[in-house]
């Protein structure tokens, strides 16, 4: 919005540039073949490794990059932003080793069993959502249905107000796309998440009961309580990384099913594929890019990086790489041999991959359950998220 | 034919126990961990091999093949 269009990718990209929103993939095979690092000026000085041996290889590169900030955006941590090892939202803005222990902490809550008994309240919530609509031939399967599914569950998870829905999204808007603002700007926007977060801890303390706030406010760690900007930082994690990431996965999802007939049917025929469909669905529309920041100046594989340069580090990119994956660039709906990156690589890898897992085969059960036959009403009205999660946040469907 | 899990390779995505719960299982963290001694039996190569290509650590081997 606030930046000039991008003339060339390779040396000037910009991740909230109009072709790089409606369509990054051929930028990421061209600039495959020509960098295959790009750089770019922009919000401050930025790089792009998009084979997946480079995107591995800075994800596990804990002495020349830092997690201390995961958004890349006109700013950097200064004096006055959260200072290491903690960081703004841990354990994700955290590096080794107070990473690990700050996870640690997090992990049984989003192990295997610990989603497996949030499978109900997910399917209950979806067939709600899809009741809601009544007899209907068009709908939008973003707005109507894929965003409230994650709101619903964390909110659920961390006992926040479920009727605070619209709240959490417009939170975490400003989180992960209000990045070209103006760095004091983008600040003072996070000034509401602020005091209704303070709301919701005071609240659990005058009331507790049991929940991933609760939790949060009296776990311990190395025999202490957490610092209260932890418990807060944990939670906005949550929020942020919890909502959007899995709406997109969900959307992008519906959106590829619309479009491809064959997949759909088979899905609606072989609903016992879908476990292997998930997976490739992922690796096809990661939705989402982490990002680090370089400690100190050094050279990473002849490209000169500088202390404080953003590095995108981009697994959707990593996902199409034709030298990790056959035909990678298409939809191989029972793909078997799948090393995706989807939810990250590393000591990083996504805390709640097995709950975003859960939440996009129950959604996607449900819709093709109730909606067997859909297609796009419009290809040209599909919006999509700006930033560093992809997904669409528009997506008019025909159905029945 | 045995499977093995490399501890300091594993980050937890949890695809050996979901492709192979005959080999795998998750551990509290959600860490993938060898059922009993890890041998394979015959009915189960196929599965232990698929969860050694579909790790995206590369933690998951198969020794002895």
């Amino acid at each position: 919005m606030s930046h000039l269009p991008v003339a060339d990718f390779a040396t000037d990209f910009d991740h909230t540039d109009a072709a790089w929103v409606n369509d990054p993939y051929p930028i990421y095979e061209d600039l495959r073949a020509r960098c295959p690092v790009a750089h770019s000026d922009r919000y401050g000085g930025a790089w792009l490794p998009v084979r997946h041996e480079d995107v591995t290889a800075i994800a596990n590169d804990h002495e020349h990059f830092t997690s201390r900030n995961v958004v890349v955006n006109e700013g950097r941590p200064g004096p006055q932003a959260p200072p290491a090892p903690i960081g703004v939202a841990p354990p994700i803005t955290s590096d080794p080793p107070f990473h690990q222990l700050a996870r640690r902490l997090l992990l049984p809550a989003f192990s295997p069993k610990a989603i497996n008994e949030l499978e109900g309240y997910t399917r209950e919530l979806c067939t709600q959502l899809l009741d809601g609509l009544g007899d209907v031939d068009h709908l939008d399967a973003a707005v109507d249905y894929a965003q409230h599914i994650p709101v619903g569950v964390i909110a659920k998870m961390l006992g926040f107000p479920p009727e605070d829905g619209d709240l959490f999204r417009g939170f975490v808007h400003i989180i992960l796309e209000g990045v070209d603002l103006p760095f004091e700007e983008r600040i003072a926007s996070f000034e509401p998440l602020g005091a209704y977060f303070e709301a919701q801890i005071i609240d659990h303390q005058e009331h507790p009961r049991d929940d991933l706030t609760d939790f949060l406010l009296n776990v311990e760690m190395n025999g202490q309580r957490l610092e209260m900007r932890h418990v807060f930082g944990t939670m906005v994690l949550l929020l942020a990384a919890g909502i959007d990431t899995t709406w997109s996965a969900i959307g992008a999802s519906i959106w590829h099913l619309a479009r491809t007939k064959a997949d759909r049917t088979r899905l609606v025929d072989e609903p016992e594929l879908m476990p292997i469909a998930i997976e490739e669905l992922l690796r096809a529309y990661a939705p989402v890019t982490m990002a680090r920041l370089v400690k100190e100046d050094f050279d990473f594989q002849g490209h000169p990086m500088k202390k404080d340069d953003w590095v995108l580090l981009s697994f959707p990119a990593a996902n199409r790489d034709p030298g990790v994956f056959e035909r990678a660039d298409e939809v191989v709906i029972d793909r078997e041999v799948n090393r995706h990156a989807a939810f990250g690589l590393g000591v990083h890898r996504c805390v709640g991959s097995n709950l975003a897992r859960m939440e996009l085969r129950v959604a996607l059960e449900c819709f093709l359950e109730r909606f067997p036959e859909f297609h796009l009403a419009d290809e040209s009205a599909v919006t999509w998220a700006r930033g560093q999660v992809r997904g669409p946040r528009t997506l008019p469907l025909v159905v029945g | 034919m045995r499977v093995t899990i490399d501890e300091s390779r594993c980050q937890g995505h949890g695809r050996c126990y979901s492709i192979a719960p005959g080999l795998f299982e998750s551990d509290d963290l959600g860490n993938g961990v060898v059922l009993g001694d890890g041998i394979v039996a015959s009915d189960q190569e196929r599965h232990a091999h698929l969860a050694v290509a579909n790790c995206p650590e590369g933690a998951v081997r198969i020794e002895g093949a």
